[in-house]
């Protein structure tokens, strides 16, 4: 499990995220929510390593600030968005750059790296075009083509950042649902930066809100989406409504 | 072995043979299978030994350090259009080399290797100085590093020609050495340049799954394990190894470190593990035929490599430039 304790960053001095606390456990499903500039992809990017941060991010008694960027890469994956991916690639070398902290010193695959690569591209259902090149691919594809590689990290906690922000709504709710499916698993404990409300309250299993870089609400998404978190939060008056056929809550802007 | 590495040995290979048997005197293949047994004709002899092979052997060695750093140029800076030449780094290297010529003129065996040295470091400062330059964020774009590049290049260039007009006429004749290309060259400075050469170059070969990383960009390449800025500055500090050994003996060569790596990632594919040794193995090849056409499209005069470079070079830059532009496919 993920355990986030005191979580601060700060970009060219202006502090965006503000002492942020929360644990993701295994088999779990948490989505950052909250408008622009809340501090959603700060999270994810600070977690990963890739900026200065203060604070603890811990696994199992293991701080992450102490390991360095390979021993953290077996430990914590993560999905980017699918864009200005280079496109000279085929998915096939694209995916096995997933198995990166367990390679030799050459970074040549053995075959149990094959095999897990094969696996991953199986539970995105993407075998079929495992030699084209990455630059060929719909946005849908390119994305399930990244989770793929993060699976092949073998990791237990997974980051995704916005992954549906550029897809179709079918490769939205496919995705979304793959990504449940994997955490209950794969027994994974998955944490998932949305801009979409609606989306976070059917697939996520508890809500982080924020807003300004503070974390506002942590809960069920029943518990987190209401009427007057999210009109206050979005700064716009919206409506929380019960989904018409689904055990679900809708947020309408009013 | 793989079909892409048989193809350019054997290119390599032929490259190699025209080389020595190709100059103002011809030496037939039988000639020169006597000559390695050591039964072949005196003068033809002396000619392979000591002006022949090492020259051959020097512009291989150029090729692969020009091509193998360019191949890693693009790579770090995710640009196609990085070329040590059209970066500066090569005219840095040049300014360097001139300098270390003109404090002791490389008659001594230490004076000669003195100069592959300050090519290195004033190569490094000048990767260093374009990058800062050109660097907006995180990312380099194209037009800025180029922009960079060229300016760089051309004050190096011209403190390089200041240092010339003023320099004895002694010195003027390593000048002239230098700019001459590989030509006058000996067994010595294939010496000298080795452990730049052997260096820059291996760590180049082990990094090619470090290069496909960093094309995910830094963010991407660190969470999938590396250690990005470590990386990025070892392979800096390599690639500039390696074109600091190929201007020091043979001058300001453009365009190979831009059209080879360009040409195997179009037959080859994208993979840097793959790329590296390519760019290496066809770059002594390429230079090797520049070399030779440079040597009898005016015979028995030559004309210097880097003209025959610039020639097939330039266009294909434009080429690039337009492909780059339109597609973003490299």
């Amino acid at each position: 499990m993920l355990k986030i304790q005191n979580l601060s960053a700060s970009y060219h001095g202006h502090q965006v995220l503000h002492d942020v606390s929360f644990d993701v456990k295994s088999s779990e499903v948490l989505a950052l929510i909250g408008p622009n500039g809340a501090g959603k992809s700060t999270i994810i990017r600070a977690a990963s390593g890739v900026i200065p941060s203060i604070g603890h991010i811990r696994t199992n008694g293991d701080d992450f600030s102490l390991l360095t960027p390979l021993q953290r890469a077996r430990y914590l994956a993560v999905v980017p968005q699918a864009i200005s991916l280079p496109p000279a690639f085929t998915v096939w070398e694209t995916v096995l750059m997933g198995r990166t902290p367990y390679l030799g010193f050459l970074g040549h695959a053995s075959s149990l790296d094959d095999e897990l690569a094969r696996q991953a591209l199986s539970r995105v259902n993407a075998l079929a075009f495992i030699n084209r090149r990455v630059g060929e691919l719909s946005g849908g594809e390119a994305q399930r083509i990244l989770l793929a590689r993060a699976l092949c990290q073998s990791t237990p906690i997974l980051l995704l950042d916005e992954p549906t922000a550029h897809l179709d709504l079918q490769y939205q709710v496919s995705l979304l649902e793959l990504i449940r499916e994997l955490a209950y698993t794969e027994k994974l404990a998955v944490l998932i930066a949305m801009h979409d409300l609606n989306l976070a309250a059917r697939y996520a299993d508890r809500v982080a809100l924020l807003v300004g870089g503070h974390l506002k609400a942590i809960g069920t998404p029943r518990e987190v989406l209401t009427t007057e978190s999210i009109s206050h939060a979005y700064c716009l008056p919206v409506q929380v409504v019960e989904h018409p056929f689904m055990d679900t809550q809708l947020v309408l802007p009013k | 072995m793989r079909k892409s590495f048989l193809l350019s040995l054997i290119t390599l290979a032929i490259a190699f043979i025209l080389s020595l048997a190709i100059g103002s005197v011809f030496i037939s293949q039988k000639d020169l299978w006597d000559i390695l047994r050591g039964i072949g004709d005196e003068t033809f002899t002396f000619i392979i030994w000591q002006i022949r092979l090492p020259r051959t052997i020097l512009v291989a060695l150029t090729g692969a350090a020009l091509s193998g750093s360019g191949a890693a140029y693009q790579g770090l800076f995710r640009n196609p259009l990085a070329d040590p030449f059209l970066i500066g780094v090569a005219s840095g290297a040049g300014l360097g080399a001139v300098i270390a010529m003109s404090i002791q003129w490389p008659y001594s065996f230490w004076g000669l290797m003195a100069i592959p040295m300050a090519a290195f470091i004033t190569a490094l400062l000048t990767v260093f100085i374009v990058y800062m330059i050109a660097r907006v964020g995180k990312t380099i774009p194209t037009t800025n590093l180029i922009l960079a590049g060229v300016a760089f290049s051309s004050f190096a260039t011209s403190l390089t020609s200041f240092l010339m007009l003023r320099s004895t006429s002694e010195v003027r004749r390593a000048l002239g050495w230098l700019l001459g290309g590989a030509s006058q060259a000996g067994w010595n400075a294939i010496l000298a340049i080795l452990p730049y050469l052997v260096i820059g170059l291996g760590i180049l070969l082990i990094s090619g799954h470090a290069l496909n990383l960093l094309q995910f960009g830094d963010d991407q390449a660190q969470q999938l394990g590396l250690n990005v800025t470590r990386i990025k500055t070892i392979l800096l500090i390599a690639a500039s190894l390696a074109t600091a050994a190929a201007v020091a003996f043979s001058g300001i060569i453009g365009f190979i470190g831009l059209i080879v790596p360009h040409l195997m990632r179009l037959w080859f594919g994208a993979d840097y593990r793959r790329l590296i040794s390519l760019s290496i193995i066809s770059g002594a090849s390429a230079l090797l035929i520049s070399d030779v056409i440079a040597r009898i499209v005016l015979a028995p005069q030559e004309i210097p490599v880097g003209i025959i470079t610039a020639l097939v070079g330039a266009p294909f830059f434009l080429w690039v430039l337009r492909r780059a532009k339109n597609q973003g496919y490299w």
